[in-house]
């Protein structure tokens, strides 16, 4: 295992996940260093400077959250997040407060890597300059720099607030945001407790762009917490 | 044969009382004639004996009056430290019953049963202490003087004219497990007394000259004697009683006492004492109380109510009878009870009026038929005053200028009318004289009186009656002008004139108080019947706490409030928001002394009376259930008989209101346990079951994996984690499932809902569900539009996957499914339906309880959850589910949910922003 391997810190405090993280995430090429506990994992995410951290939202001490909200204070590590089911106030909190993403356990080592990849694009965007000008996902084309929409070769009519809403997902694309995240990027402060704007935007939006609205393929529903722009591998 | 059976109640009084002697600690007095006879001693002795015995005593008080003797004694025994109370700048040594209780001994020692307490102590009375002390189950040793027992009080005054204070109920004497009698025979006791063993020498002196004359001491002896041989003559009846020793016994003889407002009552609740302790008879004492006693002066009427209470001391039962005619009221309930002896007084009334008006005692002995009665004469010139007191004592009263202005006001009003109709009569007559005879001018002055007695009363009537005959005298007959009467043939006239008014003016004026009286009684069952109507309303125990305050402060005026206690019995000032009638804070000491003896206390009661409060027992059917303090204004408008009576009757309307209250809520939580007891008995077999397949499978393919690696190819191996992984989905979803149903069911879940558009909600459930579709065609058919329904996403979509799993489940691989929605006027109606071979006939609505599964023993796992997770889902959202078979085969599965309100709005934005 070389030392240019990405560094992931694994904030959990099951035993038997943790070993069947870092079993399959060595395999991947990762160097995973584990805590136990929150505050554990504060000083590793500190001494270690991972390329990203996985963090259970259920830790003993301190709250998987408060973990969030340190770590912010002084990076922009990447985080996904892990949750036991029907916690979505926990999850939207989670993301809110600065978490990348989230998985809810049981999970799949493929939808952890999936996951992992993404986060580790966005995180080297961030650092270098975005030079992509056109997005491409299946039949979907859109024109950055032109601000034009393709489906299919067909040129779709998006209303400046539809484009916007699509760009935002663009930027994040594969990365789930929150209802709070995308009124906050699309229509401003002001509009952070509307949540029903941006679904009927989204729903607007699908009409356009999806085949079947019901069946989507590219503007994915995450119940209760957001949406999901689909990711091409 | 029956006959030889022991009676059933009395049977059934000796097994309660058992039970009671059971909980209570046992009462032992040593019992003597006089001061000196040795009593102390002798419970001292008993008690070193019980010593030896390794029985924790204690000495809880014991007057040793300095004899040596006594002083020996008491060696070796625990003393316990006497409390000291502060009265008027002396120091008084008292029994400390707190300390005592504190202590717990199995047997404490307290000198001096009839000692009264000094003022600052919980009890009035020793007797009272030594009453809590075996309530707590302590026993007890006490000493006693036969001159302090109360029915006793009267002959000792009689024998020794010395009037004792200091008394005792019979029945603490009556109800003692024990009684020793101390015995010495005067002339011994005399010599002690000279010996100096008794008193020190002065006071010997002083004693000998007074109280111990050796008349007294032989008569007090003997009075000893006889009620000790009274008490084991008791015994021996209980044991044949218990033998069935069938002798004639006098099953169910019951005295009933009926005293008035006069001082022969105190002699006649003695005397009928006296009688039913001979008969072993029950006793009852009644006060009845006409419209005529309803006016007796407060001061008299609390004379009767302390009889009342007098008369329970000494085990007395206590009615108050209420109505115009004593003598039916004390028949009817005389009959009612099966009484056996009526013990009364001397008629009060005598010569023609007893032969005019009749008296009660006369109606009594003519009506009673079955019943003896019983006459309990007087000294002479006692009864004299008996009967002149009460009303001379009222004149007296009537006439003091400190009485209540109103009644003043009233009684000159009352004067003006009558001499205003005399006036208007003596017109009237006038006119008709020299047209009409005198008679007829008589009768116009007696209509006058009538008129006067339906309007204005007595009193306005009878003086009229009186200003009538003399203003006839004086204008009509002759010689006119004077008061003289020339003929005598009008005197007779006079006479009558005057008789016929008095007459007209006392029935009329009965007639009225019985109106009155009527009318109260009416009041007060509306009172009675509102506060009922209110309590059947009440569904919480606050609730019936805010009503029993309200109607309370109604009726009695002044604060009260219901106090319960917690767990452990502790009584505690209620959390719940207090009305405004509510009494803010009382003391908790006193309501927790009367929860726990089930006693009245506190304020113009015997326990506690310094309280600020009256605590009155909440009794239920089992037990005390609480206190009810209450803060009257005016005690006596809540001590009055029969408002006494009002407020029990509240007390237990209330009580029972609780009682209810109490036991729904139990029978609910009963039903409660039972169901979710059978909730949890199906969940454990169904997951004891669908449980371990997985986990079976699972463990097995992964002690393979570990422990024949060597022996697999790669494909065994990939075989084997598939496994794995498929059984450990499945689960998970098990254990979704079961967490969803716990968690909808237990009422946790709050709905969280948002407007979603529907097609994203299905379109999300689509996507989670894609997998297990594999490849499965769903159609889709939503109104066009975007349709907006305002619902908890997470959990409809839950709904959605259950029915589409279930589709996936039931039906062949690759067979489409069909999703529609319509909206209806209120209604938005999703549907999911499938091409499979449908539900069994009659499932329909099975298919929705919990753990219910079409094919019990087939293939396909889970718990049978997910229908009942997706009904209680959709009825949370106030929906409703439904499940049938469609046309042309295959099954459908629906939910309705109520679209009540309008979808939000969003600012349209210009196109060319």
């Amino acid at each position: 295992m070389s030392s240019t391997n990405p560094v992931i810190v694994i904030v959990e405090d099951d035993l038997q996940i943790c070993r069947f993280l870092r079993t399959s995430l060595s395999v991947h090429g990762f160097q995973v260093i584990e805590a136990g506990s929150g505050e554990r994992g504060l000083v590793e995410i500190g001494t270690r400077k991972p390329e990203l951290v996985i963090l259970d939202l259920g830790l003993p001490g301190m709250d998987g959250i408060e973990v969030i909200h340190k770590v912010r204070e002084w990076s922009a590590v990447p985080i996904i997040v892990l949750s036991a089911r029907s916690q979505e106030s926990n999850k939207i909190a989670a993301l809110d407060s600065g978490a990348d993403d989230y998985l809810t356990k049981p999970f799949s080592i493929g939808e952890l890597l999936a996951r992992i990849r993404v986060s580790l694009r966005h995180a080297a965007q961030l650092v270098g300059d975005s030079t992509e000008t056109i997005f491409c996902l299946g039949d979907l084309q859109v024109d950055l720099t032109c601000r034009k929409v393709f489906l299919d070769e067909q040129e779709i009519h998006l209303t400046p607030l539809e484009y916007r809403l699509l760009t935002v997902l663009i930027h994040h694309a594969g990365k789930v945001l929150t209802h709070r995240q995308l009124l906050l990027q699309v229509w401003g402060p002001t509009y952070v407790e509307h949540a029903h704007y941006v679904r009927i935007y989204m729903g607007q939006l699908r009409r356009k762009l999806e085949v079947d609205p019901t069946q989507p393929r590219y503007l994915l529903t995450e119940a209760g917490i957001g949406y999901r722009l689909a990711y091409r591998e | 044969m029956s006959d030889l059976r022991p009676d059933p109640d009395a049977l059934l009084a000796r097994v309660e009382r058992e039970e009671n002697q059971k909980r209570r600690g046992r009462l032992k007095i040593f019992f003597g004639a006089a001061a000196g006879v040795g009593k102390t001693y002798a419970m001292l002795l008993a008690a070193q004996a019980k010593r030896l015995e390794n029985i924790d005593v204690v000495v809880g008080l014991v007057e040793t009056h300095e004899r040596q003797e006594t002083v020996a004694v008491l060696q070796g025994l625990e003393l316990l430290s006497p409390k000291l109370v502060k009265h008027r700048g002396t120091v008084q040594r008292e029994f400390d019953l707190d300390g005592t209780l504190k202590r717990r001994p199995t047997l404490v020692l307290v000198d001096e049963l009839a000692h009264s307490n000094a003022v600052g102590c919980r009890h009035p009375k020793r007797w009272q202490d030594v009453e809590e002390l075996l309530a707590a189950g302590i026993d007890v040793y006490s000493t006693l003087n036969v001159q302090h027992l109360e029915s006793l009080n009267d002959d000792v005054s009689q024998v020794t004219g010395v009037q004792v204070k200091e008394t005792v109920p019979d029945t603490v004497f009556d109800l003692a497990d024990e009684v020793e009698l101390i015995d010495l025979p005067p002339d011994e006791l005399l010599l002690r007394l000279k010996e100096g063993k008794v008193y020190v020498p002065q006071q010997a002196e002083r004693a000998m000259r007074g109280f111990f004359r050796k008349g007294n001491l032989i008569a007090l002896r003997e009075l000893s004697l006889r009620l000790t041989a009274d008490r084991v003559d008791a015994q021996m009846q209980d044991y044949r009683d218990d033998h069935a020793i069938q002798d004639v016994w006098p099953v169910g003889d019951r005295v009933l006492v009926c005293m008035g407002p006069n001082p022969i009552a105190e002699r006649l609740i003695r005397a009928a004492k006296r009688l039913a302790t001979s008969l072993h008879a029950q006793w009852i004492v009644a006060y009845v109380e006409t419209p005529e006693l309803q006016r007796l002066s407060a001061e008299r009427r609390d004379e009767v109510l302390r009889l009342l209470r007098f008369a329970e001391q000494l085990g007395a039962e206590t009615v108050t009878l209420s109505g115009p005619d004593m003598s039916n009221e004390i028949l009817n309930f005389a009959k009612s009870r099966n009484v056996t002896k009526i013990v009364l007084g001397k008629p009060s009334r005598r010569g023609w009026k007893r032969w005019l008006l009749g008296s009660i005692v006369d109606t009594l002995i003519t009506e009673a038929h079955n019943i003896n009665v019983y006459l309990l004469g007087s000294p002479r010139g006692e009864d004299v005053s008996a009967q002149k007191t009460p009303k001379s004592v009222s004149r007296l009263k009537s006439l003091r200028p400190s009485y209540p202005w109103g009644r003043v006001k009233r009684r000159w009003l009352n004067g003006g009318w009558a001499l205003m109709m005399t006036s208007v009569t003596t017109v009237l007559a006038w006119l008709m004289s020299g047209k009409f005879e005198s008679a007829n001018l008589v009768m116009v002055y007696l209509l006058g009186v009538v008129f006067v007695a339906a309007r204005f009363g007595r009193e306005a009537s009878v003086l009229t009656s009186v200003l009538s005959v003399a203003a006839f005298d004086f204008l009509f007959v002759k010689p006119i002008y004077t008061f003289a009467v020339a003929d005598a043939q009008y005197l007779v006239t006079f006479v009558i004139m005057l008789l016929v008014g008095l007459i007209i003016s006392h029935l009329t004026s009965n007639m009225r108080s019985q109106a009155k009286v009527a009318s109260h009684r009416e009041r007060r069952a509306n009172v009675l019947y509102a506060l009922s109507e209110d309590l059947a309303t009440s569904r919480t125990i606050a609730e019936t706490a805010r009503i029993a305050a309200r109607h309370i402060q109604d009726e009695f005026g002044g604060n009260s409030v219901l106090l319960f206690p917690v767990g452990d019995g502790q009584i505690v000032y209620p959390s719940d928001p207090p009305v405004p009638e509510s009494l803010r804070a009382t003391d908790l000491g006193v309501a927790q002394w009367v929860f726990d003896h089930a006693q009245i206390a506190g304020q113009g009661t015997d326990t506690l009376p310094g309280a600020s409060a009256v605590f009155f027992p909440l009794s239920g059917f089992r037990g005390v259930i609480g206190v009810l303090a209450l803060r009257a204004v005016n005690l006596r408008r809540v001590f009055l008989p029969e408002q006494r009576r009002l407020l029990d009757t509240f007390i237990s309307q209330i009580a029972q209101t609780i009682e209810r209250v109490r036991f729904a809520d139990e029978a609910q939580q009963t039903q409660l346990r039972i169901e979710s007891e059978t909730l949890r008995n199906s969940l454990l077999s169904a997951i004891s079951h669908d449980l371990r397949t997985p986990l079976a499978s699972i463990v097995g393919a992964a002690s393979t994996l570990v422990e024949e690696d060597v022996l697999l190819t790669a494909l065994d191996r990939q075989e084997l984690s598939l496994t794995i992984y498929d059984e450990a989905l499945r689960m998970s979803n098990l254990a979704n499932n079961i967490l969803d149903m716990a968690r909808i069911d237990g009422g946790q879940a709050s709905l969280n809902r948002q407007w979603y558009p529907l097609d994203e909600i299905i379109g999300g459930a689509l996507t989670r569900i894609h997998k297990r579709l594999k490849g499965r065609s769903v159609n889709t058919k939503l109104p066009d539009g975007l349709c907006m329904v305002r619902l908890d996403a997470v959990l409809i979509e839950q709904v959605l996957i259950n029915l589409l799993e279930n589709a996936c489940k039931y039906t062949p691989a690759g067979s489409p499914i069909d999703i529609t929605a319509n909206f209806s006027a209120h209604m938005l109606k999703v549907t999911i339906a499938d091409h499979g071979p449908g539900i069994p006939p009659g499932a329909e609505e099975k298919l929705f309880d919990k753990f219910y599964q079409v094919h019990r023993e087939g293939t396909q796992s889970g718990v049978g959850l997910g229908l009942a997770i997706c009904k209680a889902i959709v009825i949370a959202h106030g929906g409703v589910m439904g499940a049938s078979n469609r046309q042309g085969g295959g099954a459908q599965f629906f939910f309705l949910l109520p679209v009540d309100e309008a979808a939000p709005q969003v600012i349209e934005e210009l196109e060319d922003e």
